[in-house]
């Protein structure tokens, strides 16, 4: 059997997926990133192999991917997330034809042809605003974990307007409603619309056809799908996996590579 | 798939030639600025009359050249901070900011002192920033400031009207009389068609080098090279080492086309870009291209100073119709946007592009609002595969190497995997029902 792997460097967190000639995701690895980010790569590695029960000589291609690709010293080849995601969307759900991808830093839209091919995209420019990074402010300022947040959001009644969609400035303007009595879940509510808003205002830069896919760190958070889906008015794939579709993509496109022979490093 | 090596990109006579020559030309305006010399001219790049500062025997100064030239030496970040301290707000054009920066730094850059100008000639109404620029330095200098007011062209269809030549001509009769009591000297209007002829000729060479691009491989990198020509087009047009620069250059460049020979290694993919360059960073902008056998076979900022590829030619025996011409219409910046989509789209047509690249600039709204648009009418009306990236062209504060080379990866990534599918374009994007607005109600 034939076995490839994928490693997705993100700006939080490092996924690693390990995939056999059949398609099969066989492990799945998830890190911190933290600072040393080529250490991240190995760590995830190690980890996917581990729990894969295999070892570095078993797997015939690495593709890197993610902000830190260029780290992942032993990678074979390096792809951007862009065209993971994509890939990765179009692999678990074959009707895919616009990913929403929403990581730690950055917020993106992709337009997909069949087949997972990127025909379009847009990302967010130099600024964290509506991204996973947002929503971790708000938490914090709020003291909650960032697990709960978005659950927590879906039962808000009357979802503030806030002012701003800036990750610095939202703690001022959390901290201001929180004194003016507002209750945590309309405020969290408001911060989860605010997020949809501006990404789906992104995203429809690419324009949206259904299916839409939605991936990243932050497809996780049930808020933000509940928000997307209200503001699309659509239904959202969200995969359990969503989570690890950049790495997904990177292991699909490794074994395309490891099986045409095509070796050459990038 | 493998990328290609850096640093293997074209370097040829024309790059030495033109280091050599803008070295002069900034060592001429040193030696005015020290010593004394020709009364200088202020200048904007953009369908400029430079032509009759010439006949006068003023020395033409272009703020933008200036700008540009602190910045591609990484030096424009501490002039910017000091117009900044003086209250220019961080959103102002930078160009304008490293400029003002320069002149209370005494004038004085690292490559060259500039003479104070004698005339600030404001010949770009198209950009109220500019005209606001220009009216600070008269401030500040104590200078004459002519203003020149060129109707702008909106309609795609149809050029200047007569009336509009006119008006522009008047207006030059008047400039003549300003530069007669400034140099106290009348035009010589015998060494005017002279000075012309040679811009005549200049441009022509110009306009050909720009077609010999159409070919496979295409010869030089009509954006990255393209601007090494630019500077002795702007500098020195109109005078006889600007013409025989232009003709040393047509002949390495026709040398190189019988040669099939390329800027980089190998040309994988064709594209046109859009708007100026990210000036600080432009070695590390080419490199993000080159490795992917990006070459670019035409781009629009090479036509900010005068077009004269889609058939502009000044004329010795109509001296000032010509250069009202060449103002009014044939510049891209008095242009309105839709006349540039047509233009883009000739490049992509007529010089067998693959993709548009716009790289729009932070600083300047006036060049880069509209670009969104533009992206939407290239990728969805046409299905051109479209990328668009922002930095500035003077701040080094808003490029992001990172996210700029992830963009650009992506972007050939998804160009190279239609190549080898061999999947058209088209069949990607025909099932787009874009609309705009769609949904917004809910």
């Amino acid at each position: 059997m034939i076995y490839a792997a994928g490693v997705d460097v993100g700006s939080t967190q490092t996924k690693a997926v390990i995939m056999d000639g059949s398609r099969r995701i066989r492990a799945r690895a998830l890190v911190d990133t933290g600072a040393n980010v080529a250490r991240a790569a190995e760590r995830a590695f190690e980890a996917v192999l581990q729990e894969a029960g295999l070892r570095r000589e078993d797997i015939a291609f690495v593709v890197g991917t993610g902000y830190g690709r260029f780290k992942v010293t032993f990678g074979d080849a390096q792809i951007t997330e862009i065209s993971c995601h994509a890939r990765g969307a179009s692999f678990v759900f074959p009707g895919t034809r616009t990913v929403i991808d929403m990581g730690g830093q950055d917020a993106k839209g992709i337009r997909v042809a069949p087949g997972g091919e990127v025909v379009d995209f847009v990302m967010n420019d130099k600024c964290a605003a509506g991204t996973g990074r947002f929503l971790a402010n708000a938490a914090e300022v709020l003291g909650l974990p960032l697990d709960a947040i978005g659950e927590i959001s879906l039962a808000g009644k009357n979802p503030v307007r806030l002012s701003t969609v800036c990750t610095v400035f939202v703690e001022s303007d959390i901290l201001a409603y929180l004194g003016q009595g507002k209750r945590v879940e309309d405020i969290l509510a408001g911060v989860h619309k605010a997020i949809a808003a501006r990404t789906v205002s992104l995203v429809r830069r690419v324009g949206i056809e259904p299916e839409v896919t939605f991936t990243g760190g932050v497809s996780r958070n049930i808020g933000m799908v509940r928000a997307l889906e209200e503001k699309l008015g659509l239904h959202l794939n969200v995969s359990p996996d969503s989570h690890y579709m950049g790495a997904i993509g990177a292991a699909l496109f490794a074994l395309e590579r490891a099986e045409s022979g095509v070796l050459s490093r990038r | 798939m493998a990328q290609q090596a850096m640093g293997s990109r074209y370097q040829g006579r024309i790059h030495l030639l033109q280091k050599e020559l803008m070295g002069q030309y900034f060592q001429e305006l040193t030696q005015a600025a020290e010593n004394g010399g020709p009364p200088a001219a202020y200048m904007l790049i953009s369908g400029n009359p430079v032509e009759l500062v010439r006949a006068f025997g003023m020395l033409p100064v272009y703020p933008e050249v200036n700008a540009l030239q602190l910045a591609v030496k990484k030096e424009s970040l501490p002039y910017i901070l000091l117009a900044e301290q003086m209250g220019y707000s961080v959103d102002n054009c930078a160009y304008v900011k490293a400029d003002i920066g320069l002149f209370f730094n005494g004038l004085r850059a690292p490559f060259a002192t500039f003479p104070k100008p004698t005339l600030i000639l404001c010949n770009y109404v198209g950009c109220n920033v500019y005209l606001n620029w220009f009216e600070h330095l008269a401030e500040y200098t104590g200078a004459t400031i002519f203003p020149l007011d060129i109707p702008f062209i909106r309609d795609p269809a149809q050029g200047p009207s007569e009336e509009d030549v006119a008006y522009v001509v008047g207006q030059l009769e008047e400039l003549i009389a300003v530069c007669e009591r400034l140099t106290g000297r009348p035009l010589d209007w015998e060494r005017l068609k002279e000075v012309v002829r040679l811009s005549q000729q200049t441009g022509q060479l110009w306009a050909e080098i720009k077609h010999l691009t159409k070919n496979k491989p295409c010869p030089l990198d009509a954006y990255f090279d393209a601007v090494t020509l630019m500077g002795p087009l702007y500098c020195l047009r109109g005078t006889e080492e600007g013409l025989a620069f232009f003709e040393e250059a047509y002949r390495e460049v026709e040398e190189r086309v019988r040669h099939n020979i390329g800027p980089i290694p190998e040309e994988r993919f064709r594209i046109v870009v859009e708007g100026p360059p990210p000036w600080p960073y432009l070695r590390t902008f080419r490199d993000l291209f080159a490795r992917w056998g990006a070459v670019a076979v035409a781009s629009t900022y090479s036509t900010v100073g005068g077009m004269w590829e889609f058939g502009f030619a000044h004329d010795p025996e109509k001296p000032l119709e010509s250069i009202a011409m060449h103002m009014l219409y044939w510049n891209l910046t008095n242009r309105s946007l839709l006349l540039r989509y047509q233009q883009i789209r000739r490049y992509i047509e007529e010089w067998e592009a693959d993709a548009l690249v716009i790289h729009s600039v932070k600083s300047c709204r006036l060049f880069s609002a509209g670009q969104g648009d533009m992206r939407e009418y290239f990728t969805k009306e046409l299905g051109v595969p479209t990328l668009l990236l922002e930095s500035d062209l003077e701040d080094p504060r808003y490029f992001s190497e990172a996210q700029m080379r992830n963009r650009i990866d992506a972007f050939f990534e998804s160009l190279e995997h239609r190549k080898i599918r061999g999947h058209p374009v088209e069949a990607a994007v025909q099932h787009s029902n874009f609309s705009p607005g769609e949904g917004e109600a809910r």
